[in-house]
């Protein structure tokens, strides 16, 4: 019995593709939307919450960016952001909680291999290629117009 | 020739299967020998809960097969973590001979393969094959972390926490015989999908349980149950349909990943993993087998034999699978 001139390759992939049950998208970007735009409303009404306690508006922003960090973190040590995720995908990955979720989750992870080799180590395992390609995406992005300021445009 | 055939006869002498907080709610719990309700089982980390697991499956296997530590000479068995760390640092609280193997998911048919060979060579009078997976411990390894908060593929399935030991050896009553089986090939038909590891190994089962029929010279319905290791229930139906293009009917057929998490919402595909096979078979078939409700059964474990090292650079996953043939005495 030799499997691979019995069974066409091409065909089986195909039959993968066909048959694999497949994900729900638009129900998903449907809760994704919802849950998103809940988590923003929130971070609008703290903004609203810390103006109205005479702040800045600069230093607003940065302290509700602050408060929903810290509530991300605190989510996710309580498991429940985790199940939040699982039912709204991208909804909750991509506010600043889903990126405060992903560093303490690696960290929490991390952790039974040592404050260094672990934790330190593998803290931004998720984050990190976020990082390294937004930083360097305003970096050109500063470039550019760095370089259309001196142009006199 | 990949059909061994064993003429001397090993028996499985004893058996035990290990499950955690899944499988306590598993349709076939009531079987498993041992279940716990939490990730960690009193152990600081999930490395050494899932190391507890294999011991404990270990030490139950040589229990129920009324022997003691001493009359063991040789353990064979292997995880899915790194340098298969669940069973060599299980071998050293062992006084018995070791050889690690990795084989994936096909771990426990590669183990009772070597263990009967041994046996039916004469080479040694008892041995185990025993092995291990853990959720937390192959999602850290392989996936991302626990506390991650995203969605699972459709596809996906969940890495069993279980463990399964069986004793083979020639003397004792026994619970079922080791009469035959077939060293299966590596097969990689190109799927990518480290999240569809069912569709990569399908075609690995379907390889070896025709080779096995072909060679034994037999045919589906000679067997009780075929049964594969963790295809899941999308890989299943894979199964089947394929089998039928090649002209066999499995109509007594089943898949360990498909039934052990049965009714689970959280499990839509199934599960897989080393121990999701080896609890199965330890626990229940070979009750099955013991009690004489089943006769003659195929296990045929699956593996998927990716790391993640090989899934980033964009290789293929190739599947095995491995036979063995048990009949009730």
């Amino acid at each position: 019995m030799d499997i691979k001139n019995r069974i066409n390759k091409e065909q089986y992939n195909n039959q993968v593709d066909n048959m694999s049950p497949k994900s729900k998208t638009l129900l998903e970007c449907i809760k994704a939307f919802i849950v998103g735009g809940l988590i923003c409303v929130f971070g609008e009404l703290l903004n609203d919450w810390f103006l109205s306690m005479n702040l800045t508006e600069d230093n607003a922003a940065i302290a509700r960016t602050i408060t929903l960090i810290f509530l991300g973190a605190i989510l996710t040590g309580l498991n429940i952001y985790q199940k939040l995720g699982k039912f709204a995908g991208a909804g909750s990955i991509v506010p600043i909680t889903g990126f405060s979720n992903s560093i303490s989750a690696s960290a929490i992870e991390f952790k039974s291999e040592g404050f260094i080799t672990g934790l330190g180590a593998k803290l931004f395992t998720i984050a990190g290629p976020v990082l390294v390609y937004g930083i360097s995406a305003a970096i050109i992005y500063g470039l550019i117009l760095c370089a259309l300021g001196a142009l006199g445009i | 020739m990949r059909t061994i055939f064993f003429h001397n006869e090993p028996k499985i002498l004893g058996s035990f299967g290990v499950g955690g907080k899944d499988e306590s709610k598993s349709p076939y719990c009531k079987h498993f020998d041992t279940l716990f309700n939490d990730d960690y089982w009193g152990e600081d980390t999930f490395e050494l809960c899932e190391r507890k697991m294999y011991i404990n499956a270990v030490q139950g296997a040589i229990g129920s097969a009324g022997l003691n530590k001493s009359d063991i000479d040789i353990l064979f068995g292997g995880d899915l973590l790194n340098q298969i760390i669940s069973a060599s640092y299980s071998a050293r609280e062992m006084e018995t001979g070791f050889l690690g193997l990795y084989g994936a998911c096909s771990a426990m048919a590669e183990s009772l393969l070597i263990s009967g060979v041994f046996i039916d060579g004469g080479y040694a009078k008892n041995c185990i094959a025993a092995t291990s997976s853990h959720f937390a411990t192959a999602q850290r390894q392989f996936r991302t972390p626990l506390g991650l908060g995203s969605t699972d593929t459709p596809t996906a399935q969940i890495t069993a926490t279980a463990a399964g030991a069986c004793v083979v050896g020639l003397s004792g009553a026994g619970i079922a015989k080791v009469s035959s089986a077939t060293v299966g090939r590596v097969v990689d038909f190109g799927i990518t999908d480290a999240t569809n590891m069912g569709a990569a190994m399908v075609p690995a089962a379907l390889e070896t349980v025709i080779t096995h029929l072909e060679n034994t010279n037999t045919k589906p319905e000679n067997y009780d149950l075929i049964v594969t290791g963790d295809l899941g229930i999308f890989g299943r139906d894979l199964f089947l349909d394929n089998a039928k293009k090649l002209g066999y009917v499995f109509e007594n057929y089943t898949d360990c990943g498909a039934e052990i998490y049965k009714g689970n919402k959280n499990a839509p595909c199934g599960a897989s993993g080393c121990g999701c096979s080896a609890l199965m078979l330890c626990s229940y078939y070979l009750d099955l087998l013991k009690k004489r409700e089943l006769k003659k059964i195929l296990f045929c474990a699956t593996g998927a034999l990716m790391s993640p090292l090989s899934t980033f650079q964009g290789e293929s996953i190739p599947g095995v699978a491995h036979a063995v043939c048990l009949e009730a005495i």
